[in-house]
């Protein structure tokens, strides 16, 4: 194996992490709309067919409910099932399957049936696919007991947190943001592995944290790097693991900086955001130096319209401009 | 109007909770007063039909005025038009009167302070008020950028800041009142380290004495010897003391010193003075001292250590007229018996108050102190 790091893009990642993770294990497979002949709607999967066979990479019909149905019964079975749902829009169909049957059965069979079932999504606006698939729903999931929430935002991340997904006893859920997929980074060999337990400071600075995850993490970064050039150090926590939160990190770094700005691609109300948000009131109030501030998409459905869309998105200028008004409050 | 305080005088009626006819019970809120405190909510102490609305929403009366009547007496039924006429509507003849529209709710009083929680817990912790500070946070908020920096560690019974306002005070005074004049000994210590050696052979070290034990046990007793230097210039006149109690300097870790007295310290034994020595030194240094040690002492000597200078020129503590000071131990050339031979020597110095004594009463102590620690007596 070279050690040298490798350019590598996210979606490169993702299809290296899937390849990898049915090659170590007979149990894995993965199944989806399209994910076979036509190689996924993101191309994640494109050559895996090829490579691995229909056994292992199998299409289904259009049926969110039936194939994510399917995939439980066969974690419960004793594979290891990697379900890939096209974008998170297209889960709703199988929110019964995902709430009453794969993080309930755990519960409601005293333990007697694991459910090690992955389900991976495509998340997110900026292509222009208008509101029916550019929505951010990880929120939504994060609210539910016996699911844990993954959100890669790095190419490392990318590449290592499924095999962590699939060690899990119980259902992982995934979310990949579609304007990541694109990105090309290096990827250190000597890495192999990541926790999917804890947060992560993906820039350290001492005058506001900024809170994010997925793919308002560059986002962040770069207005922490707009910011730095004002004299203002921000500390960027990329969350990593949206259920359960790890709320030590959050709360450190609160500690430190006593200003907190939260960074969230989906709705204001009711929010992952709002989450983080109480979390702090309630372990680090006394802690803080100032109100939190949220920086989330407007409340309306993802615009088609190019400039609307960037309009109702998170952006590197409304983000240092809400931590700016943090750090530096107008007299 | 209800007094909501002895300091009330008046209060302004805000708003009206109940419409005349309306049927209360005794802890019905009825009202809203303005007062200085805020608005507060008016109780009713009664059950009964509330019968005219004296006073209009906007009104400021005096604490005691009539602010509506209340009929106790209808106490059963509800004081309803209907059971006298049941045909008739209820007509504008007797019109039930339409309460005004309530003014705005008052806002919270403009004096309450935004502070963030980590500004209000900082000044709590420094016992700041945060009346007068000026807010630079979000929204004008007093922030932690608005106050000083973290509370002052306190650390084991003493305050740092506190403590060197005091040193401050006194040796500011010291310098303003007193004329010091100074002199100074260098004293051959051999003979005595020589003795302390063989006391200490077979001494764990807890227990073992130390030079500076054997330098304040020759000091005290030579300031018994010299009452002139021991005790306190007050009133334009010197006042002797009535016994020996020598202040010993402490440094503390962490900045500042201190000298509890070591009271009768020429009638102690060389061990017992060890003992107290490093009784005062714990205590001082851990917390402990007693108000008195802090008040007592009569003449103030202070021993640089191995650590410190060859010799100090002391600032005397007011009200004391003498402060004694003990160099580092060093070894150097002397001449014994018209040869030059190496011996263990300290410089000895006194700083005293030229108002209460004269250099050559200071210079027959420090003769006297050399003589004890040439001879050193067996305890």
């Amino acid at each position: 194996m070279s050690t040298a790091p490798a350019r590598i893009t996210y979606r490169e990642a993702c299809r290296e992490a899937i390849r990898a993770a049915i090659l170590a294990d007979p149990r894995v497979f993965l199944m989806g709309e399209d994910v076979g002949r036509y190689g996924g709607c993101y191309a994640v999967t494109k050559g895996l067919l090829e490579e691995l066979g229909e056994a292992r990479i199998r299409d289904t019909p259009l049926s969110e409910s039936a194939f994510v149905g399917a995939g439980i019964g066969a974690a419960i079975a004793g594979l290891r099932p990697i379900v890939e749902v096209m974008t998170c829009n297209f889960s709703l169909l199988a929110l019964d399957q995902i709430l009453n049957n794969a993080a309930t059965i755990p519960h409601m069979s005293g333990g007697q049936f694991a459910v090690p079932l992955v389900i991976r999504m495509a998340t997110g606006a900026g292509r222009q696919l208008a509101a029916q698939h550019s929505h951010s729903l990880e929120g939504w999931f994060a609210h539910i007991p016996g699911l844990r929430i993954l959100a890669p935002a790095t190419i490392e991340d990318a590449r290592h947190m499924l095999a962590a997904a699939l060690a899990d006893p119980n259902p992982v859920l995934i979310f990949e943001h579609i304007m990541l997929y694109n990105m090309e980074g290096e990827l250190d060999p000597a890495v192999q592995g990541v926790d999917i337990a804890s947060a992560r400071i993906r820039r350290p600075g001492h005058d506001v944290t900024l809170v994010t995850y997925g793919g308002s993490l560059f986002k962040t970064l770069d207005a922490a790097e707009a910011l730095a050039r004002e004299g203002i150090e921000s500390e960027v926590i990329d969350l990593r693991v949206l259920r359960p939160l790890d709320t030590a990190t959050i709360m450190q770094s609160v500690a430190r900086t006593r200003r907190v700005v939260i960074v969230d691609e989906g709705w204001r109300s009711g929010s992952l955001s709002a989450e983080v948000a109480m979390r702090i009131m309630e372990e680090a109030f006394f802690e803080l130096d100032a109100p939190i501030r949220r920086v989330c998409s407007r409340e309306v459905p993802i615009p088609y319209a190019a400039h609307l869309e960037q309009a109702a998105l998170p952006q590197p200028g409304s983000i240092a401009e809400a931590a700016r008004g943090l750090a530096r409050p107008a007299p | 109007m209800p007094s909501l305080g002895a300091d009330m005088e008046a209060g302004t009626l805000v708003e009206w909770k109940v419409a005349p006819g309306e049927r209360v019970h005794r802890g019905d809120i009825v009202a809203v007063v303005e007062t200085q405190k805020g608005a507060i909510e008016i109780e009713i102490f009664e059950d009964g039909v509330l019968r005219d609305l004296v006073v209009a929403p906007g009104s400021r009366v005096p604490v005691g005025a009539l602010l509506a009547r209340l009929d106790v007496a209808a106490g059963g039924p509800p004081p309803a038009l209907s059971a006298a006429a049941p045909a008739a509507p209820p007509r504008a003849a007797a019109p039930a009167p339409v309460p005004p529209p309530p003014p705005p709710i008052a806002m919270p009083p403009a004096s309450r302070h935004r502070v963030t929680p980590a500004a209000r817990r900082r000044a709590a912790a420094l016992g700041l008020p945060l009346e007068g500070l000026r807010g630079t946070g979000v929204e004008g908020a007093i922030c932690l950028a608005d106050l000083p920096q973290a509370p002052p560690r306190r650390s084991s019974g003493f305050d740092p800041v506190g403590m060197r306002k005091a040193i401050a005070a006194a040796m500011g005074r010291s310098k303003r009142e007193i004329p010091h004049y100074y002199l100074s000994q260098t004293v051959d210590l051999t003979p005595g380290l020589e003795r302390l050696a063989r006391l200490n052979a077979g001494r764990a070290p807890p227990e073992r004495l130390l030079p500076a034990a054997m330098m304040l046990h020759a000091a005290a007793r030579a300031v018994a010897e010299t009452p002139e230097l021991n005790g306190f210039w007050e009133n334009d006149a010197f006042r002797a003391a009535e016994g020996v109690h020598v202040g010993w300097a402490v440094a503390l870790r962490g900045g500042g010193l201190v000298a509890p007295a070591i009271r009768d310290a020429d009638r102690l034994s060389l061990d017992a003075l060890m003992v107290a020595m490093r009784d005062l030194v714990a205590r001082a240094r851990g917390g402990g001292l007693r108000g008195s040690e802090l008040t007592d002492a009569t003449i103030t000597v202070t021993s640089l250590g191995d650590r410190g200078a060859e010799s100090v020129l002391p600032i005397i503590h007011p009200p004391q007229v003498t402060i004694l000071g003990f160099g580092r131990i060093v070894e150097r050339p002397w001449v014994v018996a018209g040869a030059v031979v190496p011996r263990r020597v300290a410089t000895l110095t006194l700083a005293g108050d030229h108002r209460a004594s004269d250099g050559h009463r200071g210079g027959l102590l420090l003769a006297r102190i050399e003589a004890l620690l040439q001879k050193p007596e067996e305890p």
